[in-house]
């Protein structure tokens, strides 16, 4: 039966929007592009997007899943926005290792330390 | 004498003498049907006791070897096979998956992991199904892939 709840779960903290997935396997394309087109709006409707998506619900993801993460960073880069990632597991953490995409993602073990790192919305939002 | 049981339409489930557990089977390109078969061989890892670990590591070299027959083999031909045949035991897990398209030569796979690449959106699958499994090997010309998986073995990262 094809699941029709949402993908993901957004709650506003300050400027930031954290991003839950309610899916414990982002696995399957239909999946993969639900996820995408929602944080295609997330990052569309900010001028200056800051995303944290918390992993703290995934068990399994496939390289599909690691195509979407990359492209939802690159579409944040280009608006000159942050995305943080938190609360990965350890056998999870470790495809970010062996992909090396740990280097790419600016990941932290908590959401707190996570929320914390974002910099700067005055200073993004003074006219330019 | 070997038991077979057929789970859903998916593949045959067979119960050997000698105590393995082969999962054969030849379907459409569909995602559905190799989601049920994925199921059945997971199945057949769980009932050899395999531990989470090498678990983890089938499920997710399942996932992206039949990502690479239907999509990129198979270009989701539906008129095109995807011939599975997987044996387990307590000892490991062989599975073979073979297409009906044009294959690939792995060497000219452009390495994900190169600074050059990181921000590229493919090119992760062949990646992990090496790092998880013991051994991968390619066959017909990249239409067949052989992956053995060790009980309890680590995955190479």
């Amino acid at each position: 039966m094809p699941d029709t709840s949402p993908p993901l779960a957004v709650v506003q903290n300050k400027d930031v929007r954290v991003v839950e997935f309610t899916n414990s396997k982002i696995l399957d394309e239909a999946n993969i592009a639900a996820i995408q087109e929602t944080l295609n709006a997330l990052i569309d409707e900010e001028q200056f997007p800051k995303l944290l998506l918390d992993f703290s619900t995934v068990d399994h993801l496939s390289s599909a899943a690691l195509g979407m993460l990359i492209n939802a960073n690159n579409r944040i880069k280009q608006k000159n926005g942050q995305l943080r990632l938190s609360n990965i597991k350890p056998q999870i953490y470790e495809v970010f290792v062996i992909t090396k995409l740990n280097k790419l993602f600016r990941i932290y073990p908590e959401r707190a330390e996570a929320l914390g790192s974002f910099t700067g919305a005055q200073q993004q939002q003074q006219p330019q | 004498m070997p038991s077979k049981q057929r789970i859903g339409s998916a593949a045959a489930t067979e119960r050997s003498a000698d105590g393995s557990t082969r999962v054969r089977t030849t379907f459409a390109s569909d995602f559905n049907v190799a989601r049920d078969v994925q199921r059945q061989i997971l199945a057949a890892v769980a009932g050899h006791g395999f531990d989470a670990q090498s678990t983890f590591a089938i499920k997710l070299a399942l996932e992206e070897a039949f990502v690479n027959a239907i999509k990129h083999g198979n270009r989701l031909d539906p008129a095109k096979q995807v011939h599975v045949d997987t044996t387990v035991t307590d000892e490991q897990a062989e599975i073979i998956i073979e297409d009906e398209g044009p294959g690939f030569d792995r060497t000219c796979v452009p390495d994900p992991t190169a600074e050059e690449n990181l921000d590229k959106c493919s090119g992760r699958g062949i990646l992990l199904m090496e790092a998880y499994m013991s051994s991968v090997e390619y066959s017909k010309n990249g239409r067949r892939v052989r992956m053995v998986k060790k009980n309890g073995a680590d995955g190479k990262a």
